[in-house]
């Protein structure tokens, strides 16, 4: 093509596009808010920040921003609550990429979870994969390495026949991509439940550390400085993914993929993932920072490229000019609108002082990473994007980043709570001969909530890079971050969906209580805190006042235990029809160690030693697994929370594990005692005798779910020691056995060898979704 | 003076700082050796990590094969350096003929992460002399694409001139012939295996230190 020709065609091209100067001259044309996502009211206040309508790249721009999904309107005023719960570790909060905290000696830790809950139902591999890759670059941006990914899981129940399809695909994309992407899988849940079948739940968290002094800022400042887009190119994929997937129900059709690819099918909106293309970009951004040569950098996800320019110009507070037919295409008939909200993955905004343009440039090429100048910052407080150029949008950077609508959506206390709430499990029929029991107890460490996770976990990578010290099924995971003080950190992620239904406020607080139990368990001090909160639809005041319950809770519970909220995610839309999933809050709990060498595993492994059970029984089976397992039953009240315990509790595993004092610990949850023996004799090789407190009732001692416990081995050497530490600090504790040979034997009630309950524990998820790994 | 064993890194080589750390904790030299270089640095061994070279994009290694260090590893194989593929590292010296056989998708189809018996069959390698005949050695595997396999020729070869390194001891994972985890050339000098030893050698992040001998292995076959 001559470049006469290639000139016209350019002109051509640019001429069908809608340009600032074309809106201002055509105000009554008729433009598909409604498909893109925006309400009448949303779509008039564009007018209002523009005085004039729109450009269809600006329509676009203003669809994904003021989605749900990016711009919080709905839970903004509830999240509102977490503010209060700082610490003066905190390097960066909420509204950063991913919080940081100060773990010493020059060293940040960040971390941070997402949900890709509507991509992993319509794809669950590429859904799963890219929800990998999403939160990793999160973690980047904040200039750190990532380390380890942990993600909880849920489904519907074990045995829907959709369930093999989602489960299958998720866990190879986890896996698939992060095991490729050098990320050990350090820890998670797999939980099933059929009220997840229409939507099952991908959360995803990943860790970082950073030196202190490389925190990365995202934003554009210093007008003349450059904008660089680095990694993969920009393709037709995850178009209106915010919008149309993460911001509506699955029975709404139309939307982006409607609109703009003419046809009902959401999967266009799905992002497809190249993990190499994401490692590529991390040693090459990790080594931009190193020398100290960018000054700002945002990742590119929902929202794409809009949301990155949007985001860093806003912070700046300065303007920017981006020239986007220089961004590097996959398909080159891709229209401005499609460039500006493409969500396709393994791309980085940086920001660049033009020295050093050429190093940076050259450090990508180095890494085989593509890089591309695309615009400058500029001083003129608005977001100029042209095309060809023609100018396509000029907006205010804030109005779309931060001046989004916000919402306080009616909230009503769910019609069914006090029925369901009566309803408790006082009537079920409990077993209560050994037989019975023993039946119980092997029933339970069957069922496919507390069953081995190997079938899942064996596909995941727990080694690469060398500083895994535990990997679940351990209580949580435990990393090095420094091999030359031994420093580590544990996390644990956890959430309860019925308890959440019964009780959305107690629900919280006990996943929040859970996680930090499962971290100090281990021996890690826990420091901070991130969440995924999963509901339905916003617009139903049944589902808000569970969400306005669930952030109330959480964040009276972190300000009890004095940690931080530093930062989270939201995800609504998780309903199909007019049914939602259970209230589901998933709450991470980071741990830090001085010494990681001294973390406590989970498994029995050392005969003789004295096994005690901390904390209060209390008959409690509202929600309780044993309730669900063997009746069917939701209902009742959850189990108490106690915080205060639970922080008691901690301080004792912490101090038990530094000064060498427990072998093995495990936190008691789901399934009570019972799976918690189950669990530690088979993980450490070792059987136990248990004998229950005199005057118990077995059936209470052994399933009841009451929080604030855990069990440890402990030493003969050390019992007395230990004991008296409890004493000394007012902490309820139990001595209920001993490790010993190859059974786990409950006097007076019933024996089981180690091999029965083995057999039973894993042939679970084999059964249910294939032989796995041979 | 430490002896000094380079380690290549690939665009998607992920267990590059393991095999480095693994080194060092041998009392050797590691010295990082860059895919896109035709220099080797006069080291005195070659590793060849675990990880996704290119992205394992085409087959597992076919690219890396082509890389400017691989002729320079293949050349300096042949005049008798020790050279260790260890995962895609050996999926690597496959591609590049200087091992036999090839390695295919896991008979179970999946990713599989698990710790592995392996028994050492042969000690008569630049990379194992450390070990006893018939030790066995708890070392993890992580592989998709880790099921060797060969012609039938091939195999009676291996096992008649005793260069199966490593063989599966008490289960197979990946559906290997003969439970083949690891084979030697016929210099005895380049070995490599699915499993990772480099994650076996630190009791504090491995399943055992099973893994430091076939490091110090190398050392004295070389000095």
């Amino acid at each position: 093509m001559s470049d006469a020709a290639q000139s016209d065609a350019a002109q051509s091209d640019a001429a069908a596009v809608d340009t600032v100067e074309l809106a201002g001259k055509t105000p009554g044309e008729h433009q598909p808010y409604e498909e893109l996502g925006l309400r009448p009211d949303e779509y008039e206040r564009i007018h209002t920040v523009l005085g004039r309508r729109p450009t269809a790249a600006e329509l676009a721009m203003y669809s994904v921003m003021w989605s749900e999904h990016c711009s919080y309107k709905s839970s903004k005023v509830h999240l509102l609550q977490f503010a209060g719960t700082r610490t003066d570790r905190l390097l960066a909060g909420i509204g950063a990429n991913a919080g940081v905290v100060d773990v010493g000696a020059g060293l940040a830790v960040t971390f941070k979870v997402e949900s890709h809950n509507h991509p992993s139902f319509v794809e669950p591999y590429q859904g799963a994969a890219t929800g990998v890759g999403g939160i990793v670059r999160d973690i980047l941006a904040m200039g750190a390495r990532p380390l380890a990914v942990l993600d909880p899981l849920r489904f519907g129940a074990a045995d829907a026949p959709d369930t093999r399809r989602v489960l299958s695909g998720v866990v190879a994309g986890i896996g698939g991509y992060g095991n490729c992407l050098g990320l050990p899988n350090i820890g998670g849940e797999v939980v099933f439940d059929p009220s997840y079948a229409g939507n099952p739940l991908v959360n995803a968290l990943c860790v970082g550390a950073l030196p202190a002094d490389r925190l990365q800022q995202a934003a554009a400042t210093g007008p003349g400085n450059l904008v660089v887009l680095v990694g993969a190119k920009t393709g037709r994929d995850g178009i209106g993914g915010v919008s149309v997937l993460a911001s509506a129900t699955f029975d709404t059709g139309g939307g982006w993929a409607g609109s703009m690819a003419g046809g009902p099918a959401k999967r266009p909106s799905v992002q497809v993932g190249d993990p190499f293309t994401e490692k590529v970009l991390i040693e090459c951004c990790l080594e931009l920072f190193a020398r100290d040569l960018v000054v700002g950098v945002q990742d590119l996800g929902g929202a794409g490229l809009t949301c990155a320019i949007s985001e860093t110009a806003a912070a700046g507070r300065a303007g920017m000019r981006v020239s986007l037919e220089r961004v590097p295409l996959r398909e080159a008939s891709m229209e401005p609108p499609e460039v500006l909200v493409s969500e396709s993955q393994e791309r980085m905004l940086l920001i660049v002082a033009p020295p050093a343009v050429d190093e940076v440039l050259a450090v990508c090429r180095r890494w085989g990473a593509l890089a591309t100048v695309i615009g400058d910052v500029t001083d003129s407080g608005r977001l100029v994007v042209t095309w060809h150029g023609e100018t396509v949008v000029d907006v205010p950077p804030a109005s779309l980043a931060d001046e989004g609508p916000v919402y306080e959506r009616p909230i009503r206390r769910p019609a069914d709570l006090d029925a369901l709430a009566a309803a408790g499990p006082g009537s079920l029929p409990r077993p209560a001969t050994g037989i019975e029991l023993r039946e119980t107890l092997v029933r339970m460490a069957a069922s496919p909530n507390l069953c081995d996770r190997s079938w899942v976990t064996e596909q995941y990578d727990r080694y690469v890079r060398g500083d895994v010290v535990l990997a679940w099924p351990e209580n949580a995971g435990v990393l090095r971050i420094d091999e030359d003080t031994e420093c580590g950190v544990a996390l644990s992620v956890d959430g309860n969906g019925r308890y959440c239904r019964l009780d959305p406020y107690t629900g919280t607080q006990l996943a929040l209580a859970e996680a930090c139990r499962n971290v100090a368990v281990t021996g890690a001090v826990p420091l901070a805190v991130t969440n995924c909160l999963n509901f339905g639809s916003p617009e139903d005041p049944e589902v808000m006042w569970q969400f306005a319950e669930a952030c109330r809770g959480l964040a009276d519970g972190c300000r009890e235990l004095g940690l931080p909220v530093t930062g989270g995610n939201v995800s609504f839309y998780n309903s199909t029809g007019a049914v939602a999933i259970h209230p589901t809050p998933v709450v991470g709990v980071l741990g830090l160690f001085d010494d990681v060498t001294r973390r406590t595993p989970l498994g029995f492994s050392e005969e003789g030693d004295t096994i005690l059970l901390l904390g209060v029984t209390r008959d409690e089976f509202g929600g309780s697994e044993w309730a669900w397992v063997t009746h069917g039953h939701l209902g009742g009240r959850p189990p108490q929370v106690d915080l205060r315990a639970e922080r008691l509790l901690a301080e004792v595993l912490v101090a038990g594990s530094r000064d060498g004092m427990v072998d093995a610990a495990h936190d008691l949850s789901d399934g009570g005692l019972a799976q918690a023996l189950v669990e530690a004799c088979l993980r450490g090789g070792a059987g136990a005798r248990i004998v229950l407190p005199a005057g118990a009732d077995p059936f209470v001692a052994l399933f009841s779910e009451s929080a604030g416990r855990a069990v440890v081995a402990v030493p003969r050497s050390e019992e007395l020691r230990f004991t008296e530490m409890c004493d000394a600090r007012g902490l309820p504790m139990t001595r209920i056995g001993v490790v010993d040979g190859d059974s786990l034997d409950v006097q007076d009630a019933f024996s089981i060898s180690l091999a029965e309950l083995e057999q039973a524990w894993n042939a679970t998820l084999p059964r249910l979704f294939g032989g796995g790994p041979v | 003076m430490s002896a000094r064993i380079g380690v290549v890194t690939f665009p998607g080589s992920l267990d590059d700082v393991d095999a480095h750390r693994a080194v060092r904790i041998a009392g050797a030299e590691p010295v990082a050796l860059w895919h896109g270089d035709h220099d080797l640095r006069g080291v005195d061994a070659v590793i060849l990590p675990g990880g996704f070279s290119y992205g394992d994009h085409l087959r597992a290694g076919a690219i890396a094969r082509f890389s400017p260090v691989m002729r320079e590893v293949v050349d300096a194989a042949r005049r008798g350096l020790p050279v260790l593929g260890i995962c895609n590292g050996f999926q690597v010296l496959c591609e590049a003929h200087l091992l036999p056989g090839a390695l295919t998708r896991n008979a179970g189809l999946h990713f599989v992460c698990r710790d592995m018996w392996l028994r050492v069959e042969t000690v008569r390698t630049a990379w194992t002399s450390g070990y006893e005949p018939g030790q066995e050695i708890l070392v993890p595997v992580k592989h998709g694409e880790g099921r060797y396999v060969a012609a039938a020729g091939t195999l009676a070869e291996l096992e008649a001139e005793e260069r199966v390194v490593f063989r599966y001891a008490r289960g197979n994972p990946n559906g290997s012939f003969h439970d083949i985890a690891g084979v030697c050339d016929a210099s005895r000098r380049v070995v490599g295996l699915m499993p990772h030893p480099e994650h076996a050698v630190d009791g504090l992040t491995g399943p055992s230190v099973d893994g430091v001998a076939l490091f110090l292995s190398v050392l004295t076959a070389h000095v």
